[in-house]
């Protein structure tokens, strides 16, 4: 019963922070910074799966970022796809590769995964910079409009970009959270969670490891696609830093900040680590020393991650 | 609903309140915006662009401003990401409320930006380096540097001239090269030259002479041309010179800056690229148009930052000083009174060249604004 | 054939330096079971304190001493400040540490330095040596020559003293070392501060030939990081091989195959080789403990 309590929690976190952040926002450049946090929390509730549940890591997932938009960019131009099914064509291929590659890379472990993860990440990002004649090249290529503001304005709604785009990717985050609390109760979910406690544990009382692992891995290929896709159509425009090792170390600093174990912590960690480029703008020269800095501190002394170790935190005083 | 609103009003409020304790500089404050590449793969570019703002920003604000309205600038250091890029352009417009904006270090950065100013109707000078910025002409941007399409073509001239039509290609993978090799490679039939080699080296590779020699060994090769920037050029040029190529060595306007020589040393001897006017500022003419612009930035610049002087601050500095003259002519700091004023820019002399804007031409430049140069016993000497 | 030798000495130069940073992984791995993802930090403040001692009005070999000897100090400081107050932290707990100290390592350097590019004078000229119709840098030979004494002194220190055989010890087993009396916090700090110096010489080393600049550090890592698992993680002679093995691949896939794709043959082949050796070449066979 708990459980079902913590997921009802993180679901009306969210929906209250989507809904009432905006009262705060003095300009619309607020809202796309909030559009940012969804888009990137969106990745990491993916790899909160893979990282958090099951207990693998990955520092290539950016690749499945670079599949996603590139698909909404060349869907249209190539395969005459309406931007909306290049969004799920891309996410089907995301899917379908995390599936191909990961049987044989799963079977690695630690820091085995981690490179090949990279390799893969790497791989991905270096076909779209070199396949110019394709993908435009380093200096990338326009997307499709998703065409959501003119169905809105055939119907008599009228929104400004930014705001639409707010309140959608806020929709598509809040689906994505639900699908995974959800999977986190179900008997996959506990399967997962087993490896990540102790592979060899879980194999002992006949979890076939091999298939969970490759579960959320295309799981969390899926939501990174996805998220990659929205960021390419809401900028209507990629290059292939989306697919850059940069991108990678990025999700899994968001994941493991906000804490990996946790979807709220995951989606924490993206708002935070999307906003303090903003903020630490007002340090000019010395923003990079303090990104650093909160890095290692966050991670030193709150191990966990920021949300699982503060409510640790308070629920010790609370006792 | 009315709780909800009379919430609003106390946040704004707030907010209000909030921004003019801070300090924040009167209203009447002219506020210019940039986005440039400080760090990230590209910083050897946006570091000497955002040196020469500030610089420039100063100099103008000592002098009373423009017509006695103070200039702040707003700069924000995007990384080279364009998706950064397209943040900060955003926060430009909607949040720093600038009248005009200067920037977009690369192509890349620009694209992804050009969209937020066409939207809001805010002029843009883009310091980038790829034609596509300016054609087709958008309404709202402009760039100040050659493209790289001249600099093939500069290159190309300059090759026919010594009977070279051969040529070898190896060229960096970033957006910079990758954009000048395509140019590069569509022009060449126009010049009758034959591309007869065409390799490439990742951003931070430490040895090219794998590449040269395959190119070395290309039958019939009469030249080798590097589009690049940083320090790929100067390790091709070093790895060159070990390998002991005999056919001239070309660089790109990449590269064209003191540090290249120091950089590259004695290799770099005998070594021609295109470069505006300011690398060469003490051996122009003394009745050149040009000469007393760049000479004035050069020293400025050198003083105030201690720092060799580089085509890419020149660009920043021609963009600062084509807005300002379009703000003055203006006469307000109305955004769409200020495009109208850039585009009718005529005659400005620059460090890139004589600018000569249109409605049909964002840029303004000729190829007349490229010198083709040759080191020559670690300096530059003006070939044509 | 000449050209299949100077696709030769380009890969062995850049492999040695990869091998250089693969050995600075393993070193601390050994000790601590940490990747260090800011390894490639260590070489640039290797040759970036080089190149400004040496403005500064230091002699080359002087300052060149000078900043091995800083940044092994910085090493240590990395251990005391970030990793032992972390201990017992998940793997990617540590990684983000890591990549946290690396990002305010570059943030430092582009202060205290600058963002330009930086090269000092090659230590023996730059007249190339012929060697059957291909050429070589004397400071190729230089690196090579480094390399190569690196990894013989630390071969002896491992094998021939007392302090060597601690840090064995706890690379093997750090309860073991503990209950015989090896001060493993000791070992810590020591691969620390050796694993920097040994990324501040290959810094040094390869300057006059790659130039530096302070954001040299993430690609090196990397290709040190793939070049220390595909020798096999902990392993230092794997790391020999992984490095080198990993700097001739690019420069034949370069040579014969496509410039553009060279750094991609690397991770194929990486790949490859962990699919058929899930610990690399040379790694020890994991147990797992339940």
């Amino acid at each position: 019963m708990r459980s079902l309590k913590r997921k009802h929690i993180t679901l009306l976190a969210l929906v209250v922070l989507i809904a009432v952040a905006p009262l705060f926002f003095p300009s619309a450049f607020y809202y796309r910074v909030g559009t940012l946090m969804f888009i990137n929390g969106l990745a990491v509730t993916g790899l909160v799966v893979l990282i958090g549940y099951a207990g693998q890591i990955s520092l290539g997932h950016a690749g499945f970022s670079g599949i996603g938009a590139y698909a909404c960019a060349l869907g249209p131009l190539h395969l005459g796809l309406p931007p909306a099914a290049s969004l799920v064509f891309g996410a089907v291929l995301s899917g379908g590769i995390a599936w191909l590659v990961g049987r044989p890379i799963l079977r690695l472990k630690g820091h085995y995964l981690a490179v090949a993860t990279l390799g893969f990440g790497i791989l991905v990002s270096m076909v779209l910079t070199n396949e110019a004649h394709l993908t435009g090249g380093p200096d990338g290529m326009a997307v499709e409009d998703l065409g959501l503001r003119a169905a809105l304005r055939e119907i008599g709604i009228s929104v400004r970009a930014p705001e639409l785009w707010y309140w959608f990717s806020g929709l598509v985050l809040l689906a994505g959270a639900w699908l995974v609390l959800n999977l986190q109760d179900s008997p996959t979910g506990r399967a997962l969670r087993s490896l990540h406690d102790s592979e060899i544990a879980a194999r002992t009382v006949g979890v076939d490891v091999a298939r969970y692992k490759l579960t959320a891995f295309v799981i969390s290929a899926v939501y990174a696609s996805v998220a990659g896709s929205l960021l390419a159509m809401m900028n209507r425009f990629v290059s292939p830093d989306i697919a850059g090792f940069l991108h990678s170390i990025q999700m899994v600093t968001m994941t493991v900040l906000g804490g990996a174990g946790t979807v709220l912590g995951a989606v924490t960690g993206a708002s935070i680590l999307t906003a303090l480029p903003q903020v630490l703008t007002v340090f000019h020269d010395y923003e990079h020393i303090v990104l650093g800095l909160i890095m290692m501190l966050v991670m030193i002394f709150l191990r966990e991650g920021l949300v699982p170790s503060l409510a640790k935190l308070f629920g010790r005083r609370e006792r | 609903m009315k709780l909800l609103d009379s919430f609003k009003a106390t946040v704004a409020v707030l907010a209000v309140a909030a921004v003019s304790a801070s300090g924040v500089p009167a209203v009447a404050d002219i506020k210019i915006g940039a986005s440039l590449s400080q760090t990230g793969p590209a910083s050897f570019l946006g570091d000497p662009e955002a040196k020469t703002l500030q610089m420039l920003v100063d100099e103008i604000n000592e002098k009373g401003g423009i017509k006695g309205e103070k200039v702040q600038l707003i700069l924000y250091d995007d990384g080279g990401d364009p998706n950064n890029g397209r943040t900060f352009a955003t926060r430009l417009v909607e949040d720093d409320e600038v009248v005009a904006v200067i920037g977009g270090t690369t192509t890349g950065t620009t694209m992804a930006m050009i969209p937020v100013f066409e939207e809001a109707e805010i002029p843009f000078i883009s310091l980038a380096g790829a034609v596509v910025i300016v054609e087709p002409v958008k309404k709202w941007v402009f760039k100040t540097p050659h493209t790289d399409k001249m600099a093939c073509g500069k290159i190309y001239g300059d090759m026919k001239a010594r009977g070279l039509t051969k040529v070898g290609l190896i060229s960096g993978s970033g957006g910079f090269e990758t954009s000048m090799r395509e140019q590069c490679l569509a022009l060449a039939g126009e010049y009758g030259i034959e591309i007869v080699a065409d390799e490439s080296y990742g951003p931070k590779d430490a040895d090219m002479t794998p590449q040269l020699t395959k190119i070395g060994n290309t039958a019939g090769l009469q030249a080798v041309l590097n589009p690049g920037f940083g320090q790929g050029p100067a390790i091709v040029t070093r790895n060159f010179k070990q390998l002991n190529l005999q056919v001239p060595l070309y660089q790109s306007h990449g590269v064209a800056s003191k540090s290249f020589i120091e950089l590259a040393g004695d290799a770099a001897e005998g070594v021609r690229l295109p470069a505006a006017a300011l690398l060469v500022a003490d051996k122009l003419d003394g009745s050149d148009p040009q000469k007393a612009v760049v000479v004035g930035y050069r020293d400025a610049y050198e003083k105030a930052t201690g720092k060799p002087v580089s085509t890419f601050g020149g660009h920043a500095y021609d963009a600062f000083m084509i807005l300002v003259e379009a703000i003055e002519r203006a006469g307000s700091a109305d955004p769409a009174a200020i495009r109208d004023e850039i585009e009718n820019t005529k005659g400005f002399v620059g460090t890139a060249g004589v600018v000569n804007m249109s409605a049909e031409d964002h840029m303004g430049l000729d190829l007349s604004a490229f010198r083709m140069l040759e080191i020559r016993n670690g300096d530059w000497t003006i070939v044509d | 054939m000449s050209e299949l030798l100077q696709f030769v000495f380009s890969g062995v130069t850049v492999g040695a330096v990869y091998a250089l940073v693969a050995l600075g992984f393993t070193i601390i791995y050994n000790a601590s079971d940490v990747v260090n993802f800011s390894q490639g930090e260590f070489v640039m403040l290797g040759g970036m304190t080089t190149v400004f001692l040496h403005a500064a009005g230091l002699p080359l070999a002087a300052a060149a001493i000078l900043a091995v000897v800083i940044a092994a100090a910085v090493g240590i400081a990395l251990n005391k400040l970030a990793i032992e107050p972390a201990r017992n932290a998940s793997v990617v707990t540590l990684i983000i540490i890591t990549i946290g100290a690396s990002i305010f390592l570059r943030g430092v350097a582009q202060i205290v330095f600058d963002k330009q590019l930086h090269r000092f004078p090659s230590f023996s000229g730059d007249a190339p040596f012929v060697v059957a119709g291909a050429t070589i840098l004397p400071q190729s030979l230089w690196v090579v020559f480094g390399a190569a004494v690196v990894f013989l002194g630390l071969y002896g220190f491992f094998t021939r003293t007392l302090t060597g055989k601690a840090v064995l010890a706890t690379a093997n087993n750090r309860l073991a070392a503990k209950l015989v009396g090896v001060n493993t916090n000791f070992v810590m700090t020591l691969s620390f501060a050796l694993s920097a110096a040994i990324g501040a010489v290959a810094g040094v080393l390869v300057t006059p030939i790659t130039l530096t600049s302070y954001d040299i550090g993430i690609t090196l890592a990397l290709k040190g990081f793939a070049a220390a698992m595909l020798g096999g993680m902990g392993n230092p002679f794997g790391a020999l091989v992984g490095g080198l093995a990993v700097g001739l691949i690019e420069a034949m896939t370069a040579g014969y195959i496509s410039s553009s794709y060279k750094d991609a043959a690397a991770f194929i082949v990486i790949l490859a080789v962990l699919f058929v050796m899930p610990n690399g070449m040379f790694g020890k066979t994991s147990v797992n403990r339940v």
